[in-house]
């Protein structure tokens, strides 16, 4: 793969002008240019055998163009000033509100807001070497059992260089680095199969995996997929239960998280609406998005709107202190955007998008939340989730749990999802240990487009959440 | 054929013929465009007009298979693309199976995929379409607020060519349009929506789209969390949709291949209720997802997966039929050219019966019908066959329907659940999804609540 190390610009500073003010020339006040180049390598090994190695290139322009509460936009691969000025005349016409204004746009130097610094850019380093991490992955899942009958993993890595302008004046770039390894297991035994899953995920290059031992996760995956060989239906009804520390920040992602982005609530889609400033979770809950959190899975240099990302709480104590926000939203309300206005592409709309989101360490020894717990679940693995932001009602799934009886966790217990209400879920959060960690690297799923996000927790203890399995 | 469809397929040739010898080279090009139009408060809240094209270009040399991919047709890119599949070929382990589709004599089912009135609708009326769609679903019901008014519409060309001799090429175009909503009751907000498909706009319904979201999200007012109990379940169609779409991982010949289907072992085997008989039929254009080839440029065609209950077929790309001994079923799946194609079930069809949902629901004396379902990807594992979703819907009582309920999950195994199937309906609907919907009637399975 050829090196693009390069400083150039995507698209030099005069063209942007030209374009942004093509845009705002039907009389709209707000033009913006998002210009992506993504490069990326990925590679699959299934039963043993690399299946393949895929190359990708994807390269465009988003252009924006907003008049009064309309939005039009245009996207197109063409990355010549013609191509570019054409896209910005349709996204202008899309959103075509009369006259001609003021049309011109003058550009200030480009900010840059590196993330971090990347030590092995991926783009650098050999094919083989990233294939050769799924062959030590498949051997360790294999070497842990006898009854690992099929492994599969894939390897990802994407150097994604944007640049965003808009008429505001606000000229950003950013490069951002992202490298993934994940492993799928399958065990069998009486009962038939079993699986297990593992993932590490950064905001970094290939020095992942000098910091992260591939052999580690494969074997974690794989003795995932054989502890459930021999576990019972999960419980079903209402009762305790306790999260593992990073294990679970899945849970504020889908009990509050979404609910907390400015484009719902605006449409009063969130049932943390007009809820600012009141106790919507219990006073231990300290919760926090931040794009800034170096090497993390969602961390950004810039969102997707140019805007440098930053950390907000936005639940101190179990009190509602702030939504999230992108530009529009923002604007409407007359204050400063948050960073989180981020698209999957070149070929999407921003909009309010998580980015870390996590609960700060409580004082709680996590082993005595165990133990101060006497008939509940123990969740180790916690997998993805939903949520209906206007009821609140949110269901996460666990991919590896266990009963906790008289204190102790004891028997491995088959997959369920767990249902709650989110603020109802927020308040009954009891206990909260002092162990916080991050979890793993997840995509977060929103009107059809993904970005990958973060997320984090200590151990903690719910109340009573409902386990949805079958045992009665 | 078009003009851009040609100049596709003769891309698509041209880049085929660059293969050396000992390749297998295949080419997959597409291009289309999309319209998109949101209202929100009688107000235009985006509009999008957008275009964009790509290339796929695998290559397989001694069993050891490359892939590149580019979303642009330039020619210094698709340059690129080749010389990066071919690079890419050195990295993969030898697959004694690896190789591209050939032509298998099997006749293509023509059908019509592009309409022209559509091509040709004029863009003040998409917005003034979704427009009156809000208008409508404001005025079903007191209650109800509209979070958001969709057009949509979209055009695709895509031609394939191998070194194997396989060249296809077509065009198609769809449309629709959907509206969510909110119903308020006091502190308590409920989501629904709706939508309507056609070839062109004229065959909307905007009334029964407005209607739905407007229901959906009422229905559910003033619902409570029930207590946990063994029920049957009758799955709305949407819900029975979801369901059955499911089991295209546990028919995929290569999960079978690969050791990870829990139907393994069970060809010729009773594993559904003798009721249940499972079609992947993408040749009746009456399904959303009808196509005349599949991702490999073979003909699509009917295969009968689950007949009466018993395990007929698995279906198969060419590649997991080389590895399973048998031919391909013309099931193999793409998701664009991005990718190079999997395996997967195209346009799945149940065997109705003959009962309206009313009359289903005048049998139970005690369960619910399910509405909605939630958590499909995280609850339910296609290899284990544990089943576990979230879920709303309404307590039949006696063989009435009563109160709402929500949040709660219910849960079985696939396995049972199939095998649990007493009864099916007869209302048949050719909902936008991969799978068709009906109403069906699942007993024995774990209602958690409080």
């Amino acid at each position: 793969m050829t090196k693009s190390q390069t400083t150039e610009p995507l698209v030099a500073t005069d063209v942007l002008e030209r374009v942004l003010a093509k845009g705002r020339s039907t009389g709209a006040e707000f033009a913006e240019i998002y210009i992506e180049d993504k490069r990326s390598t990925s590679a699959g090994l299934d039963d043993g055998k690399v299946e393949q190695v895929t190359s990708g290139r994807d390269r465009g322009a988003g252009i924006r163009v907003v008049s009064g509460e309309t939005t039009g936009f245009a996207h197109t691969s063409d990355l010549s000033e013609r191509g570019l000025l054409a896209a910005s005349e349709a996204a202008a016409m899309a959103a075509k509100q009369g006259g001609g204004g003021v049309n011109k746009v003058q550009l200030g130097a480009t900010l840059r807001h590196p993330v971090n610094n990347i030590k092995i850019s991926p783009d650098g380093v050999e094919k083989s070497r990233k294939v050769e991490l799924l062959k030590r992955a498949d051997a360790a899942a294999r070497s842990v059992n006898s009854a690992i009958v099929q492994v599969s993993a894939g390897y990802g890595d994407s150097l994604r260089r944007i640049l965003v302008a808009n008429s505001n004046g606000v000229l950003s770039a950013d490069d951002q680095v992202r490298t993934l390894l994940r492993v799928s297991v399958v065990a069998t035994g009486d009962g038939g199969m079993q699986t297990g899953y593992d993932s590490l995920g950064h905001t970094i290059g290939f020095e992942l995996f000098d910091e992260n031992d591939v052999e580690e996760l494969a074997i974690r995956a794989a003795k995932q997929a054989v502890t459930k060989l021999s576990a019972r239906p999960a419980p079903s009804g209402a009762m305790p239960v306790v999260i593992k520390r990073g294990s679970g920040g899945v849970l504020f992602h889908e009990a509050c998280g979404h609910g907390l982005e400015a484009d719902l609530v605006g449409k009063s889609a969130s049932v943390y609406r007009g809820k600012m400033g009141e106790l919507v979770a219990s006073p231990l809950v300290t919760l926090i998005d931040d794009g800034t959190m170096t090497a993390e899975w969602g961390a950004i240099g810039i969102d997707d709107e140019g805007h440098p990302s930053q950390r907000n709480t936005l639940i101190q104590d179990g009190i509602l202190t702030d939504y999230m926000w992108d530009y529009l939203r923002a604007r409407k309300e007359g204050r400063v955007q948050s960073g989180n206005g981020r698209r999957q592409s070149y070929q999407h709309l921003p909009m309010v998008r998580m980015t870390n989101t996590f609960v700060i360490n409580g004082k709680e020894d996590p082993d005595d939340i165990v133990r101060d717990t006497k008939h509940g679940v123990y969740i180790a693995k916690l997998g993805g989730g939903q949520v209906d932001t206007a009821s609140g009602d949110f269901v996460f799934g666990m991919t590896e749990a266990y009963l906790i009886e008289n204190g102790e966790i004891t028997e491995p217990l088959r997959e369920s999802n767990l249902i709650g209400n989110g603020p109802e879920v927020l308040k009954d959060i009891d206990l909260l240990g002092n162990d916080f960690a991050m979890g793993n690297p997840g995509m977060c799923g929103k009107d059809g487009q993904g970005v990958p996000v973060g997320d984090g927790q200590p151990t903690l203890r719910v109340r009573s959440l409902t386990i949805g399995g079958t045992a009665a | 054929m078009s003009d851009g469809v040609q100049e596709l397929q003769k891309l698509a040739d041209s880049i085929v013929g660059k293969a050396k010898s000992g390749e297998q080279v295949e080419a997959y090009i597409s291009r289309g465009g999309e319209t998109s139009v949101r209202v929100y408060e009688g107000e235009v809240e985006h509009f999008v007009s957008a275009q964009s094209e790509g290339i796929g270009i695998r290559v397989i040399k001694d069993g050891r298979t490359g892939f590149a991919y580019a979303g642009t047709l330039d020619a210094d890119a698709i340059t690129e693309v080749l010389a990066e599949a071919r690079d890419n070929v050195q990295f993969g382990t030898v697959d004694e199976w690896a190789g591209l589709a050939e032509p298998d004599g099997v006749a293509q089912i023509p059908q019509k995929f592009w309409d022209e009135e559509l091509a040709n609708y004029p863009t003040d009326k998409k917005i003034s379409i979704t427009k009156e769609l809000e208008k409508l679903t404001l005025a079903a019901d007191v209650r109800v607020r509209a979070e958001e008014a969709n057009y949509e519409d979209g055009w695709g060309e895509t031609a394939v060519a191998t070194t194997t001799g396989i060249r296809e090429s077509g065009r198609g175009n769809s449309c629709y349009v959907s509206v969510s909503t909110l119903a308020d009751d006091g502190d308590e907000s409920l989501t629904g929506f709706g939508f309507s498909v056609g070839d062109s706009p004229k065959e909307f319904d905007l009334n029964k789209a407005a209607r739905e979201a407007a229901d959906r999200a009422t229905r559910l007012l003033g619902a409570t969390k029930p207590a946990s109990k063994l029920v049957t379940i009758v799955l709305d169609p949407y819900v029975t949709s979801q369901f059955v779409s499911i089991l295209s991982s546990v028919l995929n010949g290569e999960s079978l291949a690969k050791g990870r289907s829990l139907f393994a072992d069970r060809l010729n085997q009773q594993v559904a209720d003798a009721r249940f008989t499972l079609v992947d039929d993408p040749t009746n254009p009456l399904a959303y997802t009808a196509t005349d080839i599949d991702g490999e440029g073979l003909a699509a065609r009917r295969n009968v997966l689950i007949e009466n209950g018993v395990l007929k077929k698995f279906v198969h790309s060419s590649y997991s039929a080389r590895r399973m001994n048998t031919k391909s079923t013309g099931n193999a799946s793409r998701g664009g050219f991005a990718g190079s194609p999997g395996v997967s079930c195209l346009a799945m069809q149940v065997q109705p019966g003959t009962k309206t949902q009313a009359e289903l629901i005048s049998g139970i004396d005690d369960g619910v019908l399910i509405q909605d379902v939630s958590g499909m990807h995280s609850g339910v594992n296609t290899i284990s066959g544990d089943f576990s979703t979230g879920a709303s819907g309404i307590v039949i009582t006696n063989g009435t329907l009563g109160a709402p309920i929500r949040e709660f999950t219910i849960a079985s195994t696939l396995q049972k659940m199939l095998l649990n199937i007493v009864d099916l309906g007869n209302d048949i609907d050719w909902l936008p999804m991969r799978a068709v919907g009906l109403s069906l009637v699942i007993s024995d399975v774990m209602m958690s609540g409080a």
